[in-house]
């Protein structure tokens, strides 16, 4: 076997392959994807949930705590039911409420979760009683009509 | 006129079916033959240079430039509408979903499957192979199931390379030359970039992809006529049907793999 220095780029070529591969993992991609070991998961129910999607982030106080882990039709209430997976390095108290927000103007939607003050904490499974829908313009729009008009009355 | 017109299209049908049997047939022969290319590795690794190293100043000096020109056309467009913090998701995401694994490909089916056409197809028409079968030694072993996974492997290892390279040539351009904010250009890249749905799909596309052109060209070599015009038509078959076949599997798998999720 007389291929030492074919060998020696062969192998070069591999490292280098192998590299690029950790640099996109690591410094280009993330795993957003909280495992189910360490993550719990909650219930919320908005009556209009707007352009979440599956995936999207859920902030408390701007940071990233979890993730929108599937979003369901309920048939009964006519609601979303929208599972939030959590991390489990945070709990929070058992009234905390969840809302639909949007991140800039024209960013993506997220679920912005407000810590409450019950001692008690959420558990796997729990259900968030407070919610607030996302804010759908045309209804924003209608309602301001609405209010210039009434304001334009006579009295 | 008209019949001799109907026999021909008929005969060209038939003879393509026949050929692309004989490719399946051919395809599956490679896979049985496969014990002795990892068994005597040495065999490989010669195909991995030929096939691997040596294409790699191609790949990353096109990758360097397709990464460029994306820092540059990104924030042209991302510009007009004040979001020129994000030109590092649009330089990378483009880079790992498609244009790692698709140009890299075409440029391997170009750089690596027309080489490896020639090869096999003079190896024919000179009866190397049939000197080799007159030995007891088998050719699709011992000369083509070598090319075969030296080509499968090392296509996603190029793909991850032109992937970085041109994610590098975006970051110079986007961050050194233009000035977007460093911080954000990697942080909003990192938030928008998911390694499963994103990076190991654009390997699995490689993957593919380097089965796809390394069976048609080791094919093409090996159906070639032992003519000097056999040799330079089936070359010539080579780069074009691999390049088609790969848009081709490139458009099936992307509508596999992102169905608007997310």
């Amino acid at each position: 076997m007389n291929k030492t220095v074919l060998d020696l780029w062969v192998g070069l070529f591999v490292i280098a392959g192998i590299a690029a591969l950790l640099f996109l993992a690591l410094k280009v991609g993330s795993t957003s994807a909280i495992t189910a070991s360490d993550s719990y998961e909650v219930v919320a129910r908005f009556e209009n949930i707007g352009g979440l999607k599956l995936r999207a982030p859920v902030k408390s106080a701007g940071v990233v705590v979890g993730r929108v882990a599937d979003i369901q039709f309920d048939n009964e209430t006519f609601e979303a039911a929208v599972t939030l997976r959590l991390d489990k390095r945070y709990a929070f108290p058992k009234d905390s409420s969840a809302a639909i927000l949007t991140s800039g103007l024209l960013g993506e939607q997220y679920i912005g979760l407000d810590a409450g003050g019950d001692s008690v904490k959420l558990k796997a499974q729990d259900r968030i009683l407070i919610t607030q829908d996302a804010v759908v313009l045309e209804k924003l729009i209608g309602r301001f009509l609405y209010d210039k008009a009434q304001e334009g009355a006579p009295q | 006129m008209l019949k001799q017109t109907i026999e021909n299209l008929g005969n060209r049908t038939i003879q393509g079916v026949w050929r692309m049997g004989f490719a399946m047939r051919f395809f599956v022969t490679i896979l049985l033959h496969s014990g002795t290319a990892f068994r005597r590795f040495g065999l490989t690794i010669r195909e991995l240079y030929f096939s691997g190293v040596l294409s790699l100043i191609i790949i990353l000096v096109s990758g360097l430039f397709v990464g460029m020109v994306l820092g540059l056309q990104g924030y042209e467009t991302l510009q007009t509408y004040g979001a020129e913090e994000s030109l590092g998701i649009l330089v990378s995401l483009s880079l790992v979903r498609e244009l790692g694994p698709v140009v890299a490909a075409l440029l391997f089916a170009s750089r690596a499957g027309s080489a490896i056409t020639a090869e096999i197809g003079l190896m024919k028409a000179t009866e190397q192979l049939s000197a080799m079968e007159m030995m007891a030694v088998d050719p699709i072993a011992r000369v083509v199931a070598p090319r075969f996974w030296a080509g499968v492997i090392s296509m996603p290892l190029l793909a991850a390379l032109f992937s970085a390279m041109g994610i590098f040539g975006g970051y110079l351009v986007g961050v050194k030359l233009i000035g977007v904010d460093e911080g954000a250009f990697w942080s909003q890249m990192q938030n928008a970039v998911d390694f499963e749905q994103d990076i190991l799909n654009g390997v699995i596309k490689s993957v593919v992809f380097g089965v796809a052109i390394t069976a048609i060209a080791l094919f093409e070599g090996y159906d070639a006529p032992p003519t000097a015009e056999g040799v330079s038509g089936a070359t010539t078959r080579t780069v074009v049907t691999s390049s088609l076949v790969v848009l081709a599997l490139d458009f099936v798998l992307t509508a596999f793999m992102f169905r608007g999720i997310g």
